[in-house]
């Protein structure tokens, strides 16, 4: 497809969702029982701004995991660092309950960080002639993350906020409390400038040092912009899983991995499969709502299955 | 000129290379052989500057490897590692655009392009340059990433078993490009490889390393070095060096 035309249609698909998720509700705006114009400002936008947001972003902090481990098949939600960020936020909430979202998103952003790094070392034991593998440590040590913050969330009474923290939905999206989201908005554009280098990390650590990459420089800046963008998710809408890991993977399927090119488009396709899955949430039970991070889990576990099988051995090794 | 001096490298708590010193002067090709494990690998990273010294010194021009930033680094020494096993998918002609990725940070100048498009023709891959690399056979893919440290245009060309997956046509393709462009004039490049071939070692390296257990055997020119006696003792089984056509070759003694 020629580069006009992909974006046209990009662009049109995009603002027909958006269209869609402005008008489709519990209320209808037309109906005279409420304000359409207030709905749209206080609901219906920031809450369609947030799954575009959301999605862009978790889409791109799949590709830099990705590459920045050299597998396909994981993505932050399976190196735990959403879990890191959770306990983060739990520490907070503990020890300064009245402190700003700001302020609690960047502890939360601190804590995803030091979580993925461990994660990196650990990934460094990980036998990698079966790509198979390196998800399943992932999985476990996230696994672990998640009882200790579970744990530490029953011994606090905190159950609750780990619930909202760890099923992401957009219902309770509102004006003057989506907004951190925007912080995607400001870190995809540094992403875009770095992406030469990104792609130079999945060529792997000799060949991207050889090629003259500062290449632990740039990890560390990859996987902290992968940190801050789990911690504003995880703190505005709540983890939701399997975004980060099958948009790359189909975007690479169909168009390779030179993210100069394609980053963009990782972007659009994370954001729109987020907001189609929260429209399609809004409408399966209409008035009641299904969280768009279970719907896209239905559709992520089934692409994520057909990648295993699908994939050529060597492509994602 | 690469200099090393009393190099030692640790993996872990083993000696890889002990107490090394070796010079290397421009020009030619110096092949290095030895039996698996022998270091070879090890050395060669090393001179890229990507394996820390233990104890000692590579000098690359004057230079401590150690201190040379990473992408000024990229423009003195390239070096090809076995690539079998790479994520990132890129077309032929994107991977080799990321040898020149140290010129251009991302934006190809026209000279970069032309250089691309001649190591492309160079290295036989112009009807190749928009496959994905994961799609080329074992060969393909290795002379892909030739040309992508060939397109680095760096002085010192180190190629880690180039030939491993080429077929006779294309082991003698590459050869001759490598001697040829290892011959003094314009562009000449000094080349080190790995080599396990010993019958394309035999007939086109200038200077042979021989290493075992991590220290230097003998060293020397091919002509005088390269010998039944020291090929036998050197892989612990009866090799000979005889002369076929005008050149030499190594059989089973």
């Amino acid at each position: 497809m020629k580069p006009v035309t992909l974006w046209l249609t990009a662009g049109l698909i995009l603002a027909a969702l958006i269209c869609a998720s402005v008008l489709i509700g519990a209320a209808s705006l037309f109906s005279g029982d409420v304000d359409g114009g207030l709905l749209i400002a206080v609901s219906r936008l920031p809450r369609t701004l947030a799954a575009l947001l959301a999605g862009a972003g978790l889409a791109l902090a799949g590709v830099v995991v990705q590459m920045a481990v050299q597998n396909r098949l994981v993505e932050p939600g399976l190196v735990g660092t959403p879990e890191a960020a959770m306990l983060g936020l739990l520490a907070v909430t503990l020890i300064a309950p009245g402190a700003s979202m700001m302020v609690k998103m960047s502890v939360a952003a601190a804590a995803a960080l030091v979580g993925t790094l461990c994660f990196m070392v650990l990934a460094r034991h990980v036998p990698r002639r079966d790509p198979v593998l390196l998800p399943l440590v992932g999985l476990i040590y996230g696994g672990i993350l998640g009882a200790a913050a579970l744990w530490v969330a029953w011994t606090t009474d905190l159950v609750q906020y780990l619930g909202t923290w760890m099923s992401g939905e957009f219902s309770g999206v509102l004006a003057g409390r989506y907004e951190l989201l925007w912080i995607v908005a400001v870190l995809a554009p540094l992403l875009y400038l770095a992406a030469d280098r990104i792609t130079l990390l999945g060529l792997g650590e000799d060949a991207a040092r050889s090629l003259g990459l500062n290449y632990r420089q740039t990890l560390l800046a990859g996987l902290l912009l992968v940190a801050i963008i789990t911690a504003a998710v995880v703190v505005t809408v709540g983890a939701i899983p399997f975004v980060g890991l099958v948009v790359p993977n189909i975007i690479s399927r169909l168009r390779g991995d030179n993210l100069r090119r394609n980053l963009p488009l990782t972007a659009w396709l994370g954001a729109s499969a987020v907001l189609a899955c929260d429209i399609l949430g809004r409408l399966i039970r209409w008035p009641y709502e299904i969280p768009a991070g279970t719907i896209f889990a239905v559709f992520g576990a089934g692409l994520f299955l057909w990648l295993l099988n699908a994939a050529p051995r060597r492509a994602h090794a | 000129m690469i200099r090393i001096a009393n190099l030692t490298v640790m993996r872990g708590t083993k000696p890889v290379l002990t107490d090394l010193s070796l010079r290397f002067g421009h020009g030619g090709i110096t092949a290095l052989i030895g039996p698996n494990g022998a270091g070879k690998s090890t050395l060669l990273h090393a001179i890229a500057g990507l394996l820390p010294a233990t104890a000692g010194q590579v000098e690359v021009e004057g230079r401590d490897v150690a201190r040379i930033r990473p992408e000024e680094r990229a423009r003195l020494v390239a070096l090809l590692m076995q690539s079998d096993r790479v994520t990132a998918r890129l077309t032929v002609e994107d991977l080799v655009s990321f040898g020149r990725w140290t010129y251009h940070k991302g934006r190809p100048t026209a000279r970069d392009r032309e250089v691309i498009a001649e190591a492309l023709s160079q290295f036989d891959l112009e009807g190749l340059a928009s496959r994905q690399i994961d799609s080329l056979s074992g060969g393909q893919r290795q002379r892909a990433f030739v040309a992508m440290a060939w397109a680095q245009e760096t002085p010192w060309l180190l190629l880690d078993e180039p030939l491993a997956a080429l077929d006779p046509r294309h082991v003698r393709d590459l050869m001759e490009r490598l001697h040829g462009m290892s011959r003094p004039g314009e562009g000449q490049r000094s080349i080190i490889i790995v080599m396990h071939d010993l019958p394309a070692a035999a007939r086109y390296a200038d200077r042979i390393i021989a290493m075992k257990d991590g220290q230097i055997v003998t060293t020397g020119p091919r002509q005088l070095k390269m010998t039944g006696a020291v090929l036998s003792d050197l892989f612990e089984t009866g090799l000979d060096v005889v002369q076929v056509g005008g050149g030499d070759t190594v059989v089973p003694a």
